[in-house]
């Protein structure tokens, strides 16, 4: 391993995963929900009360448009082929809605509220996803 | 008003995706990537989130209704079961494939961008595939 530090956004990192919390905070502490984003997504179409969700949703539509305001929008590079995002995406689909959260309701509003059931859910996918990116770019990739 | 709040934390949330490097999946494989060219910066996202984090959801817990009156909703569940250990593995495995989750994907969708319409059409299939084998079991 060699540390990365062209690409290492400290502060920009940092200061973005407190805004972050300060929305998980906010949505919590005002609506007495937690933003986990998968199960915000996954219950839009089948729980009928429950309209914060979609304006929850909307809003984190709405974010890049209202960014662009302040900053140009960063890149964002998808340089994959096609059909690893329909089976990635598949996976995260599935995989987020029965496992209960992802990297927001585990990874960040979980670990926040110091749930071990959240810490290790989020130990499990930071560990599939360490081994996934290494058999594909080091063992497949090559 | 609690629309106008949820709406708000959405807003929020997606400025702290784009300006973290969340948003973009070359970064976030660029953390994943342990054996290559390291970058540690998704570290900093997750240390930024909880330490903030960390403050809104002690308070909550000691509260029965937020500010506005709505029920407080945190999850009781503590078991550590076979679903959460198989679900998170999947999820994991598809997050590492392609550097999204879902968060991003929405956001990145909203930007317009090809992949992400994909990825979300998908995710979205593989969420009412869950939804609908918990009804039937």
């Amino acid at each position: 391993m060699t540390i990365d530090w062209v690409h290492f956004t400290f502060w920009q990192s940092l200061l973005g995963g407190m805004l972050i919390g300060l929305a998980a905070s906010l949505l919590i502490l005002l609506n007495g929900q937690v933003a986990g984003i998968s199960g915000i997504v996954g219950k839009l179409f089948n729980i009928r009360q429950g309209a914060w969700r979609w304006a929850f949703v909307v809003g984190l539509l709405l974010s890049p448009y209202l960014f662009r305001l302040f900053s140009a929008l960063p890149a964002v590079q998808f340089d994959l082929s096609w059909p690893v995002y329909l089976v990635a995406g598949f996976m995260v689909g599935l995989g987020s809605r029965l496992g209960s959260g992802c990297t927001s309701g585990h990874g960040v509003c979980g670990l926040s509220r110091l749930s071990k059931r959240s810490l290790v859910a989020t130990l499990v996918f930071m560990g599939t996803g360490f081994i996934t990116v290494y058999v594909a770019r080091h063992l497949i990739g090559g | 008003m609690p629309l106008f709040t949820a709406a708000l934390a959405g807003v929020i949330f997606g400025f702290g995706l784009l300006l973290s490097g969340m948003a973009n999946p070359e970064k976030v494989q660029g953390f994943l990537d342990l054996a290559g060219h390291w970058d540690p910066s998704l570290a900093m996202v997750m240390a930024g989130a909880i330490a903030v984090g960390f403050f809104g959801f002690a308070i909550a817990k000691r509260r029965t209704h937020s500010l506005l009156e709505q029920p407080m909703q945190l999850p009781t569940a503590t078991v550590i079961d076979r679903k959460l250990l198989i679900g998170s593995a999947l999820f994991g495995i598809g997050w590492g494939l392609a550097g999204v989750c879902p968060g991003p994907a929405l956001v990145t969708l909203a930007m317009g961008i090809p992949q992400a319409i994909v990825f979300v059409v998908a995710m979205l299939v593989g969420m009412q595939l869950h939804h609908f084998t918990q009804k039937s079991s």
